[in-house]
């Protein structure tokens, strides 16, 4: 154990807390987005958006962080990633475009407001999906020689992918129809607890379907959830699954305005904690670990210091900017 | 072999493109969110209506103009590693983190400051909403800090040694920071954002007084702004020269480019003012040169001899016509602005600023110098940098991802077709939102009801309205 393995360590969990983060933020914003089509009326498509507009830049910046910190900190797991995911992450990209300006432009026309309201659900659609796929395909593995991606285009299309994919878009919806519930009023939030309702029952039966298709990408993962004595922590994970379902079915039952979001949270980091569990320490399964990915020391530890002081510092301005816009979105909106 | 080459050529391509939108927007929002904190400052201090409503106006094209910025930026964030891996392995541990030190200090600051920014003076107070406003205008400036550092170690490396993996490594960390041709890009690059800023504000407000010369608010915007060209065009010829010299110092065969100096001239060489670069005849054809004022210009001594391009292996040597004719663009709209910024101190000192329907004219006609400007400068001091990713030790073919020519070309085309689509509608927006002049009681860009609920603090109290 020398300094280098140790500071690889630290940067693999700020990585992984900057990605946990952005699916936090974002997930809730992409979500509102797939469900746009279910709300067909201009009145409750403007009560949306405004609920997260002063927000969505803060959010989809951890996006950045969180390529921009793997480039930084495990530059060769970068370097062999993004061209293995190339198609995904473009698609992505595009549809972050398209999610992204209509927030600003669908205030701008009345013309062509639909048009950007499509783009909207599209874009979101699309960039949920990338982001699914690409984690499913990092999952299953990419084709390493050298320092360098040696697979082709189309490695990451395999229905594994798809089903991480399909997952993605159920658990973002889940987020964005909580969101709502916490965040609206009257009919639109009674509406949000029904679609809470069937993306959780969704939202379930695709975590069940990842869990028992993982184990049989590798070897090496069904080894590290069911041997011997691993198995009494790995098992701590489906217990506690089963726990936040119950709350979490209770609290949409019992019409709570803010549990259903934050529970729907825990979900989140449950799986996101076994994403973990099956990955650790490879950041790119079963080719490249993270002492391997890992920039030289001076490059983790100059950036260790910026991270330490001002990640809490963001978190706290963040913190006071969704404070500033808390509470219900008030029905009356609508200037436009 | 030939598919390799062309997915490089691709991915530059690829990598132009999307860089050459991208810019247009942080140019245009570096200077305007200054100009925004400078607006609400003064409305504060003088309690002016006039300011706010100015402050209201543009800063809905802030929103939108960001919007895009945004957007497009996310992007450059990922290009690196889908289009450049090689050069992300490579490079990575020196210029990672400090593209990691602008999203911490900088997007973020800029993100999470935003959102108080557009919709928030009235839940928080103008006080607390002034505050956001310097935080999302300081985090442009810090944004530029720290990505032109890291273009310039690219232009000028310093301060790093190589290990066995081939790998960029920092050894000082300031001296990498603060490489020999920083100061002067980053002086360079603000200035030209504050420029672009006012000629776009100064175009406006001439528009509008052409209609009606006696609008309060075309008129603060339109004098602001030609303070601004009379007193920064200046500065930045200045400061071009500067950075001219400093290229001169530690990049040469770049300067050979630009000026088209395929010869080396033992005593003096010339200026040559116009002609067509032929690289593969290593002649500039049509040339019009002026004796002797190349050296002037960068020895300072007429008689001062200079290397050309025939000192240099041919491999090595950048897209010479290129370069050539950017930087003339980018020189020939500098002057322009400086001829903008003094004919209207000579309108101003005769009382005429608000009168000479040329002076409108011409600052109308000159809105999009400023972008042209920053478009040719780039492409000048990038182009100029090849055939190199980083300046004479990583070529541009050795930094490019394994990629096959037709994935490199699909998303090429989907960018274009994207890029056009989208960013064409959000320009048409912005003209719209420009075409309309500010007035008495200007909205800014909220989306909701005014808040009329006791208890939260309204825009106008403790501020003067």
């Amino acid at each position: 154990m020398n300094i280098a393995v140790d500071l690889a360590t630290v940067w693999a969990f700020i990585i992984a807390f900057a990605v946990f983060v952005y699916v936090v933020m974002d997930g809730f914003d992409l979500g509102l987005g797939i469900l746009f089509p279910l709300f067909p009326e201009k009145h409750d498509r403007d009560v949306i958006m405004n609920s997260v507009a002063p927000v969505w830049d803060g959010n989809e910046t951890w996006l950045v962080l969180g390529g921009g910190g793997l480039m930084a900190a495990f530059p060769l797991a970068y370097a062999v990633l993004m061209p293995a995911l190339y198609t995904p992450m473009i698609v992505m990209l595009l549809g972050l475009v398209f999610r992204g300006v209509a927030f600003e432009f669908r205030w701008r026309t009345t013309k062509a407001q639909n048009r950007w309201d499509i783009a909207f659900f599209g874009g979101s659609l699309l960039a949920t999906l990338a982001q699914g796929i690409a984690l499913g395909a990092i999952l299953q593995g990419v084709h390493v020689e050298g320092r360098h991606y040696a697979g082709g285009w189309w490695d990451w299309l395999t229905p594994f992918s798809i089903l991480t994919g399909v997952s993605l878009v159920i658990g973002y919806s889940l987020l964005g129809a909580t969101w709502l519930v916490m965040k609206t009023e009257g009919e639109l939030r009674d509406r949000a607890y029904h679609l809470s309702w069937i993306f959780l029952l969704a939202m379930l039966g695709a975590i069940g379907a990842v869990s028992i298709a993982t184990p049989f990408l590798h070897v090496e993962y069904t080894h590290r959830w069911f041997a011997w004595p691993n198995v009494l922590l790995t098992a701590q994970v489906p217990i506690t699954v089963a726990v936040i379902t119950v709350l979490l079915l209770r609290s949409l039952a019992n019409k709570y305005d803010y549990q259903p979001f934050f529970l729907a949270l825990a979900l989140f980091a449950l799986s996101y904690a076994g994403l973990g569990i099956s990955m650790y320490p490879y950041i790119v399964p079963q080719s490249i670990t993270i002492w391997q990915a890992a920039a030289p020391a001076n490059s983790q530890l100059f950036m260790l210091f910026g991270v330490a002081v001002l990640i809490p510092l963001i978190l706290g301005y963040t913190a006071w900017a969704y404070w500033v816009f808390r509470g219900k979105v008030k029905p009356e909106s609508g200037y436009h | 072999m030939f598919e390799g080459w062309d997915a490089v050529v691709l991915a530059r391509a690829q990598f132009a493109f999307t860089m050459s939108f991208h810019i247009i927007f942080p140019a245009f929002s570096i200077g305007l969110a200054s100009y925004l904190a400078v607006l609400e400052a003064l409305w504060l201090w003088t309690g002016r209506e006039v300011y706010i409503n100015l402050f209201n106006y543009w800063l809905k094209i802030f929103a939108v103009a960001f919007g895009m910025g945004v957007v497009s930026g996310i992007v450059m964030s990922y290009q690196f590693g889908t289009n450049w891996s090689a050069f992300s392995d490579k490079v990575g541990p020196v210029i990672g983190p400090l593209m990691a030190y602008e999203v911490l200090t900088a997007f973020f600051l800029e993100a999470g400051f935003l959102g108080v920014m557009l919709f928030g003076l009235k839940r928080v107070g103008p006080k607390l909403h002034f505050l956001a406003t310097l935080m999302v205008a300081i985090g442009t400036l810090i944004s530029a800090f720290w990505i032109l550092s890291a273009n310039s170690w690219m232009q000028t490396p310093a301060g790093h040694t190589i290990n066995a993996d081939g790998q960029f490594i920092a050894a000082d960390w300031l001296k990498v920071i603060f490489n020999p041709s920083f100061p002067y890009r980053l002086v360079h690059m603000v200035l030209a954002a504050y420029l672009t800023t006012a000629l776009v504000v100064g175009a406006v407000g001439a528009w509008h007084l052409l209609r009606d010369r006696h609008l309060a608010g075309p008129r603060v915007m339109f004098s602001m702004a030609m303070w601004m060209a009379t007193l920064v065009a200046p500065l930045q010829i200045l400061a071009g020269d500067q950075h001219g010299l400093n290229t001169l110092e530690h990049q040469p065969v770049k300067i050979m480019a630009m000026e088209g100096h395929f010869q080396s001239h033992k005593d003096g060489a010339p200026l040559i003012l116009f002609g067509l670069p032929n690289q593969s005849a290593s002649r500039v054809d049509y040339a019009v040169e002026v004796p002797k004022l190349g050296s002037v210009i960068l020895k300072h001594s007429p008689d001062a001899p200079m290397a050309g391009l025939d000192t240099v292996p041919r491999e090595n040597w950048p897209p010479v016509a290129i370069a050539f004719w950017s930087f003339r663009i980018m020189v020939g709209m500098g002057l322009l602005m400086l001829a903008l910024g003094m004919f209207s101190l000579l309108m101003r000192l005769q009382g005429k600023l608000y009168d000479s329907r040329l002076l409108h004219l011409f600052a109308v006609a000159m809105a999009p110098a400023g972008f042209i400007a920053v478009l040719a400068g780039w492409i000048t001091t990038e182009v100029g940098r090849q055939p190199f990713t980083v300046y004479g030790l990583l070529r541009t073919t050795e930094s490019a991802s394994p990629l096959a020519a037709p994935a490199v070309a699909s998303s090429l085309i989907a960018f274009i077709i994207v890029y056009f689509a989208v960013f064409a509608a959000g320009v048409i927006y912005l003209l719209r939102l420009m075409a309309a002049p500010p007035h008495p009681g200007e909205e800014g860009p909220s989306h909701e009801a005014p808040i009329r609920t006791a208890g939260i603090t309204p825009a106008t109290q403790g501020a003067p309205s």
